[in-house]
């Protein structure tokens, strides 16, 4: 497989990686949800990575880089459903992946999502709105 | 004429085997290993016979090294032996014993044989000593890696049994830590807490450090480690039972702690309680309300 399929469920998009990530898979990914956040103007990611055992510091890197490129976009990025071992080797690695938000599993991602997204929608401003106006 | 002390030796032992053994059996009755209880008659006379027999065949293969191939099936034999003391709780001293006793017994045996012959007694009683040291340390040798392995094992179980993870109601749970924490400990409870979480499926982890004596910067290290990787699983973590003391000491040594922390397990409990939506109240008195 040299593409991760990206979802789009209402105002999120959905990334489930179920394969080994390389590095070029990665930053393929990457690139393909840059893109399809302008184009769908997406206001939330969430990449759920139950099925990932493996991580090195690349992966970890680009899991913040997404978040932050995301940011950028305007949406926010949740990680969800990370196993045990994956979560004590990013913190020994010294990569806690400050600026993600996480969840258990796809559900409570989805919830955090679902809530800023409503919170927006009753015309609540968030901090990033106001400081641009 | 040279004399070669192993065929001596090997040639007393196969002649004079009964009375040696005999004189074995008396010398390790008078031992403490029987009088502690820790081993009955019977078996130590079967593990007499055992070893025995395989000194009688290893010395007639030749050699006098103990670490030959000649010596194998009875390094085995004495090994297991020591094991198995070292389990039942024997002393140092009764288990080397039971290889050294049998000196004298040799001894004996071979100034019987060797009535006279002042030279090649000499050369017996330098080999029969040679390979029965030698025995006698790799006996000791058996008996301290078993003690060690015990140590060891009793260590890994005290690190489980002082880090539980306990539920407190429906996706908060409380890991009260209790001891000195460790990097090798720190590593279990990490492991401990974050599989709970995923089998409980919880919200928030509350760590009660009331048990953790010190608190310098490593703990505080670890600490963090802990709270950060919860975080990634996506809980929240409240560190509880920081005493005044502790407390005071982490603000002179400059350890930040930035998690949300609360004096008490009760506070941290609230303070999650309300996250999740829930509080606890107090209801009327059931006999004023019949009232």
């Amino acid at each position: 497989m040299d593409r991760i399929p990206i979802l789009k469920l209402g105002g999120a998009l959905i990334v489930t990686i179920q394969v080994d990530m390389h590095d070029r898979l990665a930053l393929a990914l990457e690139e393909d949800l840059t893109a399809m956040i302008a184009r769908t103007s997406a206001r939330g990611v969430l990449i759920e990575i139950s099925a990932l055992e493996i991580v090195d510091s690349f992966i970890g890197r680009m899991l913040v880089s997404i978040a932050a490129v995301s940011r950028v976009l305007d949406a926010e990025t949740v990680v969800a459903g990370m196993r045990p071992a994956v979560a004590i080797t990013l913190v020994e690695l010294g990569l806690e992946l400050t600026g993600i938000k996480t969840a258990l599993n796809v559900e409570r991602g989805m919830a955090l999502i679902q809530a800023r997204l409503s919170e927006e929608d009753d015309g609540h401003e968030s901090d990033r709105d106001r400081h641009e106006n | 004429m040279k004399t070669d002390g192993a065929e001596v030796l090997s040639k007393t032992v196969t002649q004079d085997e009964a009375a040696i053994l005999d004189a074995w059996n008396a010398a390790l009755r008078e031992g403490t290993s029987l009088q502690s209880g820790r081993i009955r008659e019977a078996e130590l006379q079967t593990q007499v016979k055992a070893v025995f027999g395989q000194i009688r065949d290893a010395l007639a293969s030749g050699g006098l090294d103990a670490d030959a191939a000649g010596f194998a099936s009875l390094r085995e034999t004495l090994a297991d032996i020591s094991r198995s003391r070292a389990i039942q709780g024997f002393t140092p001293t009764d288990t080397a014993n039971f290889v050294f006793s049998l000196k004298e017994p040799i001894f004996d045996a071979l100034k019987r044989m060797l009535d006279g012959d002042a030279t090649a007694l000499a050369a017996g009683v330098w080999a029969a000593g040679k390979v029965l040291d030698r025995l006698g340390l790799q006996t000791m040798e058996v008996f301290l890696a078993s003690r060690e392995e015990v140590i060891g094992r009793q260590g890994q179980e005290i690190a489980e049994l002082s880090t539980p993870v306990v539920r407190l109601w429906d996706g908060i749970l409380a890991l009260p830590l209790i001891g000195t924490l460790d990097s090798a400990r720190t590593g279990v409870v990490m492991e401990n807490l974050l599989q709970a979480i995923v089998d409980e499926e919880a919200e928030i982890a509350i760590i009660d450090i009331t048990g953790v004596p010190t608190v310098d910067t490593l703990v505080a290290q670890h600490l963090l480690k802990t709270v950060a990787a919860a975080r990634l699983m996506g809980a929240d973590c409240i560190v509880s039972g920081i005493r005044p003391q502790i407390a005071q000491t982490m603000v002179h040594l400059g350890v930040e702690l930035n998690v949300v922390s609360k004096a008490t397990l009760a506070d941290a409990f609230a303070v999650a309680l309300k996250r999740t939506g829930r509080k606890v109240v107090r209801q009327q008195a059931p006999a004023e309300e019949r009232r």
